[in-house]
Parts: structure tokens; C-alpha cells; sequence
């Protein structure tokens, strides 16, 4: 296994016009090829924003210090450019928001040509044929029709999995899931997982998987990755978070997912009693 | 909200400006250094004298007085105009805002219609039809503003009136009347505050377009868009006489602008939401 | 989406009657007897009682209320707006037919204008935002706010016909006539619209659809021009378009000062002559102006939005 991703002090600062706001601070981690490293906090905890400042994704007034080593590359060093040719193809992302990621005036076709036009040279063709192959991959049915549809005409679903169909069509070696399954139902995302799980297994990609769901990170993380206030708060593998947790914070989310569970399989187990 | 206020440089320097022209012009007859009637064909297109700090204009009357004077119907007639306007509106909007029913749907559809006429237009229309007059621009203006007001404000208080305080002033029994004055109309002042200073800026610019016309003050009267009626017609020999005035407007239409800016800023609506 | 067009379509015809109505009111509300005005614009000597009556019949003024609006309500569909009281031999579509061409021509080059200045400025402004060119051009934009458009009006002239002899000064006739009015008109819509479009388009910055673009790492151009240009031009384009009307009637200060014969110059010289007639025709002219563009871009709005498009599946 080899290191894909490997971060190091990375800082990023948002500086308003007096207050220095300090959003991400120090945090170190690495990802190996078909890994997947979780990285589970709440919202406002840095994990989203310590993802947009690998791929330069954070406008000017947010500073960024530290290093993340791409392939023996220092992102934070790259100019704009230079990102925005790793962006969908080398590295890539999945986004929370399926429904408001699309843009709503352009059909599902032509955003998808327009992601392989600017990273690969093929002729309109074979972006046809890539984009037809992107949504069997996917499982989608009638690619042919849901080409020609417009974002709003999709399920939130469908369009989270066209996102992942795009963000591995050209073969990344890192893909980032940014909260993939929480704007989603919950029959959807057990699917989006079944996916990821896929691609993991079969892709050897590395992946990021950030999210707040305790349940959702087990499915998937190789490695957790507690983040809270901006710190790393924890880390190590699924049972060391459930059980041997060092951090309060990390301990308390875990009581109270578990409480949740206890009580969810409580009612279950009474019911089946009753019915028995 | 006063020590906010206090610290805020633009909204201390607009309200000062303010100030002071307001004062300018109600002590215009102390601070003008000549009579701004008084006619001297021999002193006509002066340039800046110490006697004539501005120059005089085509009929040999003092600049700076008459702009001092000029104050009065300019300044005084716009806030004339915003305060008929904000009352009629504010009547109107808390009346369908609170009383609901019939009463909104009829107030409702009338702001509908009046907000569906070009506003510019019904000015000339009921100039027109009272005849050309001062009180009648005031009157013009005012029926084609008060709609704003009123559908504002009635938003306004839709939004509040289910407000828990309000909900809990009429658990323990107070009189509707009580409600509306004491806390409605606090609440929703920030909002028309800054509305209102933004307006005092338009309503400046159209009563003087009004004059500058021929349709509003008239002539021998100093009002800004009047004497640039009058410099109209000299513009080639004196374009003086049309500078002053109209930078004059820009200036006092400019610090009402930013002081509407300024009070956004200073009446954070947040604040009223705690 | 036929039925939609229909149903906003015949929404817009209860208005079109209140507004018939009101510009209909609006005469009968003057405070002299318009049979007496008509007949002192006449310059008749003696004003008798007999005068008055007859003048009442041949203006139609001894009929009901009611009836009275219907029936001109009827001529007014058929174009027929009754005659001018200052000058009987002319009818007041005569008139407003006579001044109409001048005053599109002013309106649609201010509408050019607004155009073609305002949206690559909001674009760049939008683009380079706090930059210098931002910085001025707001600046500018705030200042143009507080100017009213006569003395722009003034001052343009002085300075580009008088002091450099650049252009003529007023009146109408070669393309040269028109610059100096058709900024002017233009002026504040194009800070308007500056404003606007710069605004919009940062709002559109901050889609999720603009961060998905940059994370699929599509060029920085690609995604301002065919992403967010294109989705701010679209609320955009709907605003210009709904204030053709204004721009119509912001004319009327604007010819005065350029003496462009025009329908502003005459609705004021009819306001002066209380010539009613003829300003009750052109309210309602620009009244229903104002309703079917609002309509006609509403539903422009609608039909260009594949997310109202409902029926194409």
C-alpha cells in the first residue's frame, strides 16, 4: 500500500477585518490507496473546510498553512491552475447537496461533457459513449433519456450517484465524499454506501469519507478521524472510537448514538416479544 | 443602540450634515449674506465676490442666499412629503396588517393597484389634474408612495404579531390599541427608519424635478430645482448658476443615501428579533 | 404550458379595466367644469349657459356615469381617444400617433445604452470585485443615485456641447441628437442594473452548483461565463425588460430638457394648456405599457426556466 495523501500541520485561517478566526488547526493525517479514512464531526467542526483547503477550493480571505502531499506534491504550493487540472480527474469529490450541485439551466449530458472537456481531449463521440458508460457503471437505467434531463427532473438519489459516477469516471486516485448521505433518505443512502463500498473494493481508490453519522462511518472507515473546534480530537479504528475513547467529546457522541441504537433496539426486540 | 449609533462615523457625519443644512436654512435669513429677492440687472452673472460669495445669477440676485433660502422649500417640502406618506402608510398597513379580514383584503387590493401604475407617471397625472401647486406635489407624491409604506409595514407586523410578546401582551388582557402603539410600531420603526431616509433622498429629487419643470415652487421662489430652471436658460453665459444648486442636491441626496446605509447598520433588524 | 400563458394572460385583464377605470375617474374629477374649460381654451369670447350645454353634448358629458365609461371605453378600443381641448381639430390619437415615433426612438437607444454599458460593467465589477475598477465604478454608482437626471441633463450639455462642441445641444434629427438624451434617460438604469447584475452574480458565487463546477476543476472562465453569467443574466434580463415602461415614461423630464418632441414634452405642454384629454390618454397608455410588458416578460421568465418547464419529461 502506498501513500496517497499525506497532510501535515495544515492550518487555515479566516481573517475578517479585526478577528483572526483559527477554523482548521494543526491536523495530520495520511491516506493509503483502497484505504478509507473517516473523518467524523459536527457541523462547524473544520472537517469540510480542511477538505476545500487540499483542493484550493477556499477563497482569498481564508489562510492556509501546513502541507499536504499529493504523489510527492505539496498542494497547498500549487497555483490555480495546476489544481484545477488534479481536480476531477486526479483528485475527486462528492459533494453533500446533490440536488443544489447541478446547475438547474444545463441538462445532466451536457454537464457531465463539460467536466470530461476540460480534463481530456476526446472527441464529442466518445465523451457521448464515456458518459453513457459513467451511468451504467452507476446502475442507472435509460442513460440515454437521463442525459437529456434537466437536474430538477432527477431524484436526489439519482443525481448523488451521477456525482459519484463523474467524480470516478476518470479513474481519481483520491476521492473526497463530503457528508455524501445526509441530505439524503435513508433507503437512498444505504444504497449511496453499497456504493462507496463498491468502488473501495473494486477501485482501490483512497478515500476521505467525512460525515457527522456515527452508523454510516462504521459501514465504511477503515480509520476514524475525531475532529472537533477545528482539532484533531481522536483517531484510530472503529471499535477504538466506540470503546476506548480518550477525548469527551468523542465519548459523548458516541453515548449518545448509542443510546439511540439501545433504545431503537429495545422497541424492536418488544415487538417481536409481542408478536411471538 | 445610541452608543452603537454614537460610534458609527458615517451615520454620525451624514446625520450632522443633515443637521446642519436643517439649520442653515431655518436661520437662513441671519446666516444669508443678501436679500435672495432682491434684483440688480446691473449685478447680473457676478463672478465670486466677497460681497456675492457664489456669484449672482441672470437677474443679479445673490447665489448663496437663495440656496440658503432654498433650503427651506427643498429640505422642508421633502420631509413634509415622507412624514404624509409614512403616516398614511404606516395607518393603512397596520390597520390590514393587524385587523386581518375584510379590512386587509380591501387595503391589500388598492396597494395592488397603486403599485401597478408607473409611478413617475401618476405624479404628472395628479399635478395635473389638482392643478400646478406646492401642496399639490406634495399630495402627488404622497398617493404614490404610501403604497410601499403601507404593503411594508404590513408585512411587518404580520411577521410580529405572532410573536410570542405580542401573543403574551393579549393573554394578559391588554387593549388591542395598547398592543399595536406600544409593540408593534417599536418594533417595526427600525425598518422604516431606514426606508424612510433613503426616501427623503427620492422625494428631494422629485419635488425638484417637479420644479425644475415649471410644476412645482415657482419661479421668484428659491427652491433648488427651480433655480435650475432659471440657470436652464443661461446656461451658456452662466453655468455657474446650474453647478451650485445641482451639486447642492447631490450632496444632501448623497448623505440621506448613506445615512440609510448607516442606520441598516446601526438598527440591526437582529437586534429587534432578541 | 399554453394553459399557463392563457391563465397569466387573462390575469392581467381585471387590472387593464381598474386601470381604464381610474384614467377614466381621473377626468371626471378635474375641479373646473370641462365643458367650461374647453370652451375658455377655446378662446371663446362669452361663456353662456347655452355654450356650456352644447359643448357638454358634443363631448358626451350629459350621459351617465356608467355609460359614459362604456362608451369610452369601447372608442378607446377602437382608437379613438376623442379630441384634443386646446386644439379641436386635432384628435388625441393624432397627436400621440404625431409625437409617439421620437419618444421610441429615445427609449430604445437608452435601452441599447443600458444594455450594452451596464452588463459587462456588473460583469467585471462582479469578476474583479474590490478591485479598483470596482471600487470606482460602485463609486460612480452611488454617485449617479443621488443625481437627478435633469441636471445630468444640464450638465452634459454644457460640457459636451457647449464647452467642446461635440454635440448638438437639442432638438432633434441626425444620430447625434439622440446620444445626449438617450444617456441621460439611460444614466440611472445603467447604475441600476450595474448594481444588480453585480450583486447577482456574487449571490450565484456562492451556489453549491459554482462549488461543484470548481471541484469537477472545470476552467475559471468556463464556469463564469456559462455558469453564473448565465444565471444571473437571467433574473437580469427580465428586469430590463420590465422596465421598458419606465424608461418610456422617464422621458418626459428628459425631452423637456433636450426639447425633444416627444410625448413628454407634450404631456407637459398639455399639463400646462390642462389640456385633459390628452394626459388622460397617455396615462393610460403608459399604465397599459407597463401591464403587458410585466406580463410579457413574466412569462418569458417562466418559459426560459427549464425548472417551470413542467410538461417536457
Amino acid at each position: 500500500m502506498n501513500k496517497i495523501l499525506e497532510v501535515k500541520n495544515l492550518n487555515v485561517t479566516l481573517k475578517n477585518r479585526q478577528m483572526q478566526n483559527k477554523i482548521v488547526q494543526e491536523v495530520s493525517f495520511s491516506v493509503h490507496s483502497g484505504e478509507c479514512l473517516g473523518i467524523l464531526g459536527e457541523s462547524g467542526s473544520g472537517k469540510s473546510m480542511t477538505a476545500k483547503a487540499i483542493l484550493g477550493l477556499l477563497d482569498k480571505q481564508f489562510t492556509i498553512c501546513g502541507n499536504a502531499f499529493f504523489e510527492g506534491k505539496d498542494l497547498i504550493e500549487q497555483n490555480k491552475e495546476q489544481l484545477r487540472r488534479l481536480r476531477g480527474s486526479e483528485i475527486s469529490m462528492v459533494l453533500q447537496n446533490p440536488m443544489t450541485c447541478f446547475d438547474p439551466l444545463y441538462r445532466i449530458g451536457n454537464q457531465i461533457a463539460e467536466t470530461f472537456a476540460a480534463h481530456t481531449k476526446w472527441s464529442a463521440q466518445e465523451i457521448y459513449q464515456q458518459s453513457l458508460m459513467l451511468l451504467k457503471r452507476m446502475q442507472i437505467r435509460d442513460g440515454e433519456e437521463v442525459l437529456q434531463k434537466y437536474p430538477h427532473q432527477l431524484s436526489g438519489g439519482m443525481l448523488q450517484r451521477i456525482m459519484i459516477g463523474i467524480a470516478m469516471a476518470l479513474k481519481p486516485k483520491l476521492l473526497i465524499a463530503d457528508e455524501p448521505t445526509t441530505a439524503i433518505d435513508a433507503i437512498t443512502q444505504f444504497e449511496i454506501l453499497e456504493e462507496f463500498r463498491r468502488i473501495k473494493q473494486q477501485h482501490k481508490t483512497a478515500m476521505i469519507f467525512i460525515t457527522h453519522d456515527l452508523s454510516a462511518i462504521s459501514r465504511i472507515a477503515d480509520r476514524i478521524l475525531v475532529m472537533n473546534g477545528g482539532k484533531v480530537v481522536d483517531k484510530g479504528d472503529f471499535k477504538h472510537i466506540l470503546y476506548h475513547a480518550q477525548d469527551p467529546y468523542t465519548r459523548l457522541l458516541v453515548e449518545k448514538r448509542t443510546a439511540v441504537m439501545t433504545s431503537y433496539r429495545e422497541v424492536i426486540h418488544r415487538k417481536k416479544v409481542q408478536y411471538a | 443602540m445610541l452608543h452603537r449609533f454614537l460610534h458609527h462615523k458615517t451615520a454620525m457625519a451624514t446625520v450632522g450634515l443633515v443637521l446642519i443644512v436643517a439649520l442653515l436654512g431655518i436661520f437662513a435669513p441671519f446666516v444669508a449674506p443678501n436679500d435672495p429677492y432682491t434684483t440688480d440687472i446691473l449685478h447680473k452673472f457676478q463672478p465670486f465676490s466677497a460681497q456675492f460669495p457664489l456669484g449672482t445669477d441672470n437677474l443679479g440676485r445673490c447665489i448663496l442666499s437663495r440656496m440658503l433660502y432654498g433650503i427651506r422649500p427643498t429640505l422642508g417640502l421633502a420631509v413634509l412629503t415622507m412624514i404624509g406618506t409614512i403616516g398614511l402608510g404606516a395607518l393603512m398597513g397596520l390597520l390590514a396588517g393587524y385587523f386581518r379580514g375584510a379590512v386587509e383584503e380591501i387595503i391589500m387590493r388598492v396597494v395592488d393597484v397603486m403599485l401597478s401604475f408607473p409611478s413617475q407617471i401618476m405624479v404628472f397625472a395628479v399635478v395635473a389634474l389638482l392643478g400646478i401647486n406646492v401642496q399639490n406635489v406634495i399630495l402627488a407624491n404622497v398617493f404614490i408612495k404610501w403604497a410601499w409604506y403601507a404593503r411594508m409595514i404590513r408585512t411587518g407586523v404580520m411577521q410580529y404579531r405572532d410573536r410570542n410578546f405580542v401573543q403574551f401582551s393579549r393573554c394578559i388582557g391588554t387593549s388591542e390599541r395598547f398592543i399595536l402603539l406600544r409593540h408593534l410600531v417599536p418594533s417595526i420603526a427600525a425598518d422604516l427608519a431606514v426606508l424612510a431616509s433613503l426616501d427623503v433622498g427620492w422625494a428631494i429629487i422629485n419635488i425638484s424635478t417637479l420644479s425644475f419643470l415649471g410644476l412645482g415652487v415657482q419661479a421668484p421662489t428659491p427652491e433648488w430645482g427651480a433655480m435650475l430652471n432659471e440657470a436652464k436658460n443661461v446656461l451658456t453665459s452662466n453655468p455657474t448658476q446650474m453647478i451650485v444648486p445641482g451639486i447642492a442636491i447631490v450632496v444632501l441626496v448623497s448623505a440621506f443615501n448613506l445615512m440609510g446605509d448607516a442606520l441598516r447598520d446601526v438598527l440591526d433588524p437582529k437586534e429587534v428579533e432578541r | 404550458m399554453k394553459q399557463y400563458v392563457i391563465k397569466r394572460a387573462l390575469s392581467a385583464i381585471p387590472l387593464l379595466i381598474v386601470i381604464s377605470f381610474v384614467c377614466f375617474v381621473f377626468i371626471n374629477l378635474i375641479p373646473s367644469d370641462p365643458a367650461e374649460v374647453a370652451l375658455r381654451v377655446r378662446q371663446v369670447p362669452i361663456i353662456t349657459e347655452e355654450a356650456i350645454e352644447e359643448v357638454r353634448a358634443e363631448l358626451g358629458l350629459d350621459k351617465p356615469y356608467l355609460v359614459r365609461y362604456a362608451t369610452w371605453l369601447l372608442d378607446c378600443l377602437k382608437g379613438d381617444f376623442g379630441i384634443s381641448y386646446v386644439n379641436p381639430t386635432r384628435t388625441v390619437a393624432g397627436e400621440l400617433a404625431r409625437c409617439l415615433p421620437a419618444t421610441l426612438q429615445l427609449a430604445g437607444a437608452s435601452l441599447v445604452m443600458v444594455i450594452v454599458l451596464s452588463l459587462p460593467i456588473g460583469f467585471l465589477c462582479a469578476v474583479y470585485k474590490d478591485s479598483w475598477f470596482d471600487k470606482i465604478m460602485r463609486c460612480i454608482v452611488f454617485m449617479t443615485t443621488a443625481m437627478p437626471a435633469y441636471w445630468v441633463g444640464l450638465l452634459l450639455m454644457w460640457l459636451l456641447s457647449i464647452k467642446f462642441d461635440l454635440l448638438p445641444t437639442s432638438g432633434n434629427g441626425s444620430w447625434k441628437h439622440l446620444i445626449l438624451p438617450a444617456f441621460t434617460v439611460s444614466m440611472s438604469y445603467i447604475s441600476t442594473y450595474i448594481r444588480l447584475i453585480r450583486n447577482n452574480m456574487l449571490e450565484n458565487m456562492k451556489q453549491d452548483y459554482v462549488l461543484y463546477a470548481n471541484v469537477r476543476g472545470l476552467p475559471q472562465r468556463l464556469i463564469l461565463v456559462k455558469h453564473i453569467l448565465k444565471n444571473s443574466m437571467h433574473t437580469c434580463i427580465v428586469a430590463i425588460g420590465m422596465s421598458i415602461p419606465q424608461l418610456i415614461s422617464g422621458t418626459i423630464v428628459v425631452e423637456n430638457v433636450f426639447a425633444w418632441p416627444g410625448l413628454g414634452t407634450l404631456c407637459i405642454s398639455s399639463i400646462f394648456n390642462r389640456d385633459y384629454p390628452v394626459i388622460q390618454t397617455y396615462v393610460l397608455l403608459i399604465g397599459v405599457l407597463f401591464v403587458v410588458f410585466n406580463l410579457l416578460f413574466d412569462i418569458l421568465q417562466t418559459i426560459s426556466d427549464p425548472r417551470m418547464r413542467k410538461e417536457d419529461k
